[in-house]
């Protein structure tokens, strides 16, 4: 990307501005387009993980859960204002990845995948049993998400990523990636890049899931559970994993699907049993992983395509 | 005392569960190296096929006029439910090995998790628009009572037929495993495929054969984890895959007997801390353990070290 700062400012400046005009918009699209950036921060940010450092994570939504009642606490206990509970939210998820990072990092493949699913269930049973954050009830947060606070964190994260995947961090995560035998006989400390990535992407999880407790004003534990894990997964395996403009076109195209899915289960011209299918996305999604995998792997956006093209040269400058 | 030995047979009987289950993922982990994220959900289809097959076979097994005596047709027509699910649980398994699996075969590891997790949601949600998500109750297909003479004890008919079934089954499973041509043949495919390959052994048939196992032994857990908690959901196999996981990793995975040893101490060990800490931490205790389990002994309790080679 030329002048990656020009952009940023340029962006936040566009944010600001449609910001002005949120109160117009019909309250349904608000909640996609909120939920479109929010679902970009957790995709590019596990991109980090599961696609430039080759690791697998199946636990996003732990740190997200983390993110989302730390900020929410700091909100509804502390007074803080809004930016500091996201960055508070953001650090307490990064703490935990930092926990889960140091030891279950060394694992590799199919057992870092579980174990990430396993703290992931241990976050969300401690959760529930701190009856200080309502426990199996539930916490009502008060409502501070707007246009701009999500897409500043969503072009933030962007920004970061990309940054960092260009820097001499990212050469270590991609090496990581690409051969780890080789990457430690010369010399790389392959365990200190996978938890900078790891930790980086917890960060930014608390911070989307910040962004969705003072969005949807109410969060309970079972909402972040292995399901919720998987969606960020697919996000990032459809963009293409290790392709940041794909996640983000995933998580676009991913937000929307299910709305539009919605739309056309009420479509009266079809038959019954097609409408049934069409309301269980999962059924549509778990379809379009298997068939991703056994066509094509490397993800939908990822490749031939002009657009892609465009969009990589952009970012790769 | 007589609380701790009650617990105990809960316990006993949980694990043999466990143990089933994790049979199928450390022989599919054998031949293929790769965790079949989707056998907890094959699970979840035997006790289904269990439920939607009784009728079926009461109509040529008759129960009996009393459903609730022990008696030799009722024993039979539980057999024969427990056999046909299996059977249809093994062709389902050969089925996904072949239309998902296989073409994937040797693509990197990474490409087949995402497919595994992806046929599991797929079977966890069809599951769910065929059978209707709210759970069903099992029918009850074994008259079920304490049985006497055992002081304060409570250990009811099924928890013994649970034990009794699943020594049957892995005693079976040995020999077919040890004695027989297509167990030697998964053994060498597991030690070695290419040279497997190199004397005459169809991969591709061991393979099949594999998972057919595994998922009637699956299939047999669900049938008896039915017959003591009769309430089935197409969620159900959700938890039970991934703690009969850990199990299969306790043991070290891989090894057969390893999983065994590991579903019962996970089965007792999750009994022991609902019984005396609290119920609220019976599914983190799972993870808990193959998180020690991994950090301090990653090859499992039976395990071997392997070398990685370049």
């Amino acid at each position: 990307m030329h002048r990656p700062k020009t952009w940023l400012i340029l962006f936040t400046l566009l944010c600001w501005a449609a910001s002005r005009f949120q109160g117009a918009i019909n309250p349904y699209y608000f909640d996609v387009i909120i939920m479109i950036g929010i679902n970009i921060v957790l995709g590019v940010s596990l991109n980090l993980v599961n696609g430039y450092t080759g690791q697998f994570s199946l636990g996003h939504a732990g740190f997200m859960a983390v993110g989302a009642y730390v900020s929410a606490s700091a909100t509804l206990f502390c007074g803080a204002w809004f930016v500091v509970a996201l960055v508070t939210g953001g650090l307490g998820a990064a703490l935990a990845g930092f926990a889960v990072g140091v030891p279950s990092l060394r694992l590799k493949g199919d057992y870092l995948a579980i174990v990430t699913l396993g703290f992931g269930e241990i976050i969300r049973v401690l959760i529930q049993n701190t009856e200080a954050v309502g426990g199996s009830r539930g916490l009502s947060v008060p409502s501070r998400t707007g246009l701009f606070g999500t897409y500043l964190a969503a072009a933030l994260t962007v920004y970061v990523v990309v940054l960092l995947v260009h820097s001499t961090y990212g050469r270590g995560f991609l090496t990581v990636r690409d051969d780890e035998i080789a990457a430690e006989a010369m010399g790389i400390n392959t365990t200190k890049y996978k938890v900078i990535a790891f930790v980086v992407a917890a960060f930014f999880a608390g911070v989307a899931g910040g962004l969705y407790a003072h969005f949807k004003q109410f969060i309970h534990p079972e909402g972040f559970g292995f399901l919720r894990s998987v969606d960020i997964v697919v996000i990032v395996i459809l963009g293409g994993m290790g392709n940041t403009p794909g996640v983000i076109l995933a998580a676009i195209l991913l937000t929307i699907l299910p709305e539009g899915l919605r739309a056309l289960a009420g479509w009266e011209a079809l038959p019954g049993s097609v409408r049934e299918i069409v309301q269980n996305r999962m059924i549509l999604y778990s379809l379009l992983l298997i068939g991703l995998m056994l066509t094509r792997p490397q993800g939908l956006f990822s490749g031939g395509g002009k657009l892609t093209k465009w969009l990589k040269g952009r970012l790769a400058q | 005392m007589t609380e701790f030995l009650q617990q105990l047979i809960n316990g006993l009987s949980l694990g043999s569960i466990y143990a089933l289950i994790a049979l199928g993922y450390t022989m599919v982990y054998g031949v293929l190296k790769f965790i079949n994220f989707a056998h907890g959900d094959v699970y979840m289809v035997g006790a289904f096929a269990g439920y939607y097959l009784a009728p079926w076979v009461w109509k040529v097994i008759p129960q009996g006029k009393d459903a609730t005596v022990f008696s030799w047709s009722s024993s039979a027509g539980a057999f024969a439910v427990l056999l046909l699910s299996m059977a249809l649980c093994a062709a389902l398994g050969i089925l996904i090995e072949k239309l998902v699996y296989k073409p994937l075969r040797k693509r990197p590891r990474l490409t087949v998790l995402i497919t595994a997790i992806g046929v599991s949601i797929f079977l966890e949600n069809f599951g769910q628009y065929i059978f209707g998500a709210d759970p069903k109750s099992f029918p009850e297909i074994l008259p079920d009572r304490a049985i006497e003479g055992l002081g304060d004890l409570t250990v009811m008919v099924n928890q013994a037929v649970v034990l009794v079934v699943t020594l049957i089954l892995l005693v079976v499973l040995r020999f077919i495993v040890m004695k027989t041509k297509m167990g030697t043949a998964m053994r060498a495919l597991s030690y070695n495929p290419v040279a497997a390959s190199l004397m005459g052994i169809n991969n591709d048939v061991i393979i099949s054969f594999t998972f057919g196992l595994g998922s009637a032994l699956a299939a047999a857990a669900g049938i008896l984890n039915a017959i003591n908690y009769p309430s089935i959901d197409p969620l159900m196999g959700i938890l039970p895959g991934i703690k009969a996981f850990v199990a299969a990793v306790l043991g070290g995975i891989g090894n057969l007997g390893g999983a065994v040893l590991g579903g019962i101490i996970l089965g007792v060990l999750e009994t022991l801390v609902v019984g005396y800490v609290s119920p609220m931490y019976r599914d983190a205790i799972a993870f808990a353990v193959l998180i020690l389990i991994l950090l301090f002994k990653p090859n499992g309790l039976l395990g071997r070290a392997e070398k990685e080679k370049v």
